[in-house]
């Protein structure tokens, strides 16, 4: 690859890029995020090359591995070029099918298109399916159409366009101002308005100066940041670089969690083309402006995500938050003036360059612009990653993308926000999903995670779970947040198992208010949220383990039994040889009985039965 | 020279001044329990917390005034009801962690914590880091930090190995706000004593003398009579803590 040292020079290497790929040539690319490449991907991939290598094919068509097109419930998922053609649940052994049709120019192969689970119809390309048609992919709308370690596919989609367009004319403060007027708010969870971030920073005249990419992503479930990184790494390479021409910062580090391994390698991948191409390093394109970027792993603590704690971390110090202020605008980085945004954070910031402040305050609602990316989990057909605009509904979310809730079940409850967020009920579906709404309903955006929860969920046990997290996670420096979240886990843990007090609620209640208002970071600040959610809208469930010793969800083992209904069993034994503590007895053909005192209620009989014979009460 | 304003009252101080520090110059009283004026502070303990927002108008929040820089234009209420609260809220969950401190018994007297509700833990630190500051900054030598995360961190030496660093000075047990001042409280079982700072010498119920060796009980200088409802709300906590068992 050739050193570029202007803008000009830059845009005649684009034009050779998209000169020499061929729009019209046959492609298939198969996505190899993660989650695709657990359900096989890399197998497809090999199974393709294989198969067109056998055909001598091999120079005809080509194959592609991608960033994660978000629809991960359908993985492994690939794409057709130049149709198009969307494929989903793809398999090894699919390969020759899959060659034969794109040979030929043949029909699709029909099993492998997208259907709608109602009509039964196939659809052709992704814009047609429902999951997609919804959304708004401004951010992870490239994903699927890019080799990550090819920074040849992402120039071909106008990469780096805005960094040449905010190198050649356009000086640090109109970049500061034009991010104020789009009204980015930061994607990491608080949801600070970014360009008053950086005004903050540039109103500090001390140098040098740095800035941050927060990937480590702690919450459970989210794996945002993670395809964002593994899938277009360069849209956030190019937003830090223009971050630094904006704020006038010599060097940027990632700090990317460790257990994002494909993460980190497609990164420093990116991080090297960008070098060679002259894209980092001294006097970018002839600018005059020096930046270069460093990966830094973490190492395995949730309080890392936290801007202070991931900073002593960078510095080699434990990672435990300092109070503040001083932010790290004023004191960050090795007491340097920091700026630190989230993954999406800086990867709106090409798209919000190129297409315009305005454009992107045209987008949402008035005071959560843009669009906000979900991990959409848990009780839900459409499970994957999902952007759509500020402002739409859960209803929309759950029903209309996300497919609604298998087996039929009722809705319960949304969590929105990891641990720190909260439980949204079922009765304010129509909310609006923006900043404001969902902390008046008393949750937060948090990073976007986003489980659904249905009537098998116990609502006490789900505050127990994420208590659980915070109490192993909670950094320990401070009070609050080390006593009341083993005390909080205690007092949730002591109530699912149907010995709590009525007195204990009021006692959770003072718990969370003063971890909430005392703790010193934003961990101990938010932890109690799940506690306090789920008592202002679940009271009843508590109330229902405390007084009658009942968990109406049937979760809680202390407070259920499994029973073999006699008039149901066939004596077919397959619950006897499934039982890990041997609870059940009975002779084959004839009625079996569960002993509750061995009885472990694993479920694993209950998942055997076939005459459903097997009771939870 | 940072102009802010507490409680009401305008106060400029030095460049560099805590508004801890700045409370005090008033004399206004801020409790604390991992400070200490010849170390950097921490901010820990979260009991010298204080309600503090900018002047335009944003939701005060609670932090500690201990590191909250005094800059021009701050506005702090430090006995705010809030402030009041959660002081009080702190010191139930701190005498629940080691009811045996004699200063932290004292403190939750004065801050009128009256019920305890939590299970006591007898543990013998709060993680002031009092003694790892010490022995770093004054005494010059690093040879106890903290380690390990959440419900399992603790001071400690490094790996656990005895430490050439350590010249056995004491300094660390000189300066723990928790191991100094040890209740020998008659009722060492029960985590509520609120005797020694209310006129209320309960361990004349048991002995002939005060157990608090190192500082003279009020109701000795005094004389005063044993308030009968506080002894009241003592059986209380008592039976509640027997039932607990």
């Amino acid at each position: 690859m050739p050193k570029l040292n202007s803008i000009t020079e830059l845009d005649a290497y684009r034009a050779t890029c998209l000169q020499s790929h061929d729009a019209q040539r046959r492609c298939l690319t198969v996505c190899a995020g993660s989650g695709c490449t657990a359900g096989g991907a890399l197998d497809v991939l090999a199974a393709l090359r294989k198969d067109l290598e056998k055909r001598g094919l091999q120079d005809r068509i080509d194959v592609k591995s991608t960033g994660c097109h978000g629809f991960c419930e359908k993985g492994p998922l690939m794409i057709v070029w130049p149709e198009g053609i969307f494929y989903n649940r793809v398999a090894a052994r699919d390969a020759v099918a899959i060659v034969a049709s794109a040979s030929n120019g043949r029909q699709p192969v029909e099993k492998l298109l997208y259907q709608d689970p109602v009509t039964g119809q196939r659809v052709l390309r992704e814009d047609e399916v429902p999951f997609y048609a919804r959304q708004k992919r401004i951010l992870f709308g490239n994903n699927g159409r890019i080799d990550p370690k090819r920074i040849e596919d992402y120039l071909r989609v106008g990469g780096y366009s805005a960094l040449a367009r905010v190198l050649q004319g356009v000086p640090p403060e109109k970049v500061v101002h034009d991010m104020k007027r789009s009204g980015l708010r930061g994607r990491g969870g608080a949801g600070f308005p970014t360009g008053v971030k950086w005004e903050a920073l540039r109103a500090n005249p001390a140098t040098p100066k740095y800035i941050i990419c927060n990937a480590d992503e702690g919450d459970p479930g989210a794996f945002m940041d993670r395809s964002l990184l593994e899938g277009n790494p360069h849209s956030v390479i190019e937003g830090m670089i223009i971050g630094a021409h904006a704020l006038g910062a010599t060097a940027g580090f990632v700090y990317v969690r460790a257990e994002y391994p494909l993460a980190v390698e497609h990164l420093k991948v990116a991080l090297q083309q960008a070098e060679e191409l002259g894209l980092l390093g001294e006097n970018i394109l002839g600018s005059g402006l020096s930046f270069r970027i460093k990966v830094v792993q973490g190492a395995g603590a949730f309080v890392c995500g936290e801007e202070t704690a991931l900073i002593a971390s960078i510095e080699g110090r434990v990672g435990e938050p300092k109070p503040r202020p001083p932010y790290p605008v004023q004191s960050g980085l090795w007491g340097k003036p920091t700026v630190i945004n989230n993954v999406k954070t800086w990867a709106s910031v090409p798209q919000i360059i190129n297409r315009g402040a305005d454009w992107y305050a045209s987008i949402g609602t008035e005071r959560s612009k843009g669009t906000m990316v979900f991990s959409l989990v848990g009780k839900i057909n459409n499970t994957g990653l999902v952007e759509v605009p500020m402002g739409i509904t859960l209803r929309e979310m759950i029903y209309d993308i996300g497919g609604g809730i298998p087996k039929g079940r009722q809705l319960k409850a949304v969590q929105i926000g990891g641990p720190s967020g909260g439980c949204i009920p079922a009765s304010l579906v129509d909310l609006p999903i923006d900043y404001e709404e969902l902390t008046k309903a008393g949750s937060m955006m948090g990073s976007g995670g986003m489980v659904v929860m249905d009537d098998t969920n116990c609502m006490v046990d789900v505050a127990r779970y994420f208590m659980e997290f915070l109490a192993e996670e909670s950094c320990g420096k401070c009070f609050p947040c080390r006593e009341g979240t083993q005390r909080l886990r205690e007092l949730l843990t002591t109530i699912c198992q149907g010995n709590g007090k009525e007195e204990d609620l009021e006692l959770l209640e003072d718990l969370s208010w003063v971890m909430k208002e005392t703790s010193l970071c934003g961990l101990g600040q938010t932890a109690a949220n799940p506690v306090l959610t789920t008592l202002r809208y679940f009271r009843d469930e508590y109330l229902a383990h405390i007084r009658q010793r009942k968990c109406p969800a049937k979760v809680c083992r202390e407070l259920i039994v499994y029973s073999i209904e006699p008039t149901l069993c066939d004596g077919c034994h397959a619950c006897v040889q499934v039982c890990a503590t041997q609870a059940i007895l009975g002779e084959k053909k004839k009625l079996h009985e569960i002993d509750a005192g061995k009885c472990i209620k694993c479920g694993a009989c209950l998942e055997v039965c076939q005459p459903k014979a097997v009771l939870v009460s | 020279m940072p102009k802010l304003k507490i409680n009401g009252i305008e106060v400029e101080v030095d460049h560099g001044s805590s508004v801890l520090d700045a409370a005090r110059f008033l004399g206004i009283p801020i409790p604390t329990l991992c400070h200490d004026d010849g170390l950097t502070p921490y901010g820990a303990c979260r009991l010298c917390v204080v309600e503090a927002a900018n002047s335009n108008g944003a939701r005060p929040k609670l932090l500690s005034a201990c590191t909250l820089p005094a800059e021009d234009g701050l506005v702090v209420q430090t006995h705010s009801a809030r402030v009041e609260r959660a002081r009080k809220l702190l010191l139930e969950l701190y005498v629940a962690t080691a009811p045996q401190s004699k200063t932290l018994q004292d403190l939750a007297s004065r801050y009128g914590v009256r019920q305890e509700r939590l299970a006591p833990k007898f543990e013998s630190c709060i993680q002031c880091g009092l003694c790892v500051r010490m022995c770093q900054e004054q005494m010059m030598a690093g040879a106890i930090g903290f380690a390990f995360r959440g419900a399992k961190r603790k001071v400690a030496r490094a790996f656990d190995l005895t430490s050439p660093l350590c010249r056995q000075c004491g300094a660390c047990m000189y300066i723990c706000p928790v191991c100094e001042l040890r209740c020998h409280g008659a009722n060492a079982e029960s985590t509520l004593c609120n005797g020694c700072l209310n006129f209320a010498t309960v361990c004349f119920q048991s002995y002939d003398q005060a157990m608090c060796f190192f500082d003279p009980c009020h109701a000795c200088e005094i004389g005063g009579p044993v308030r009968s409802d506080v002894a009241v709300k003592l059986s209380a906590v008592k039976s509640a803590n027997e039932q607990e068992r």
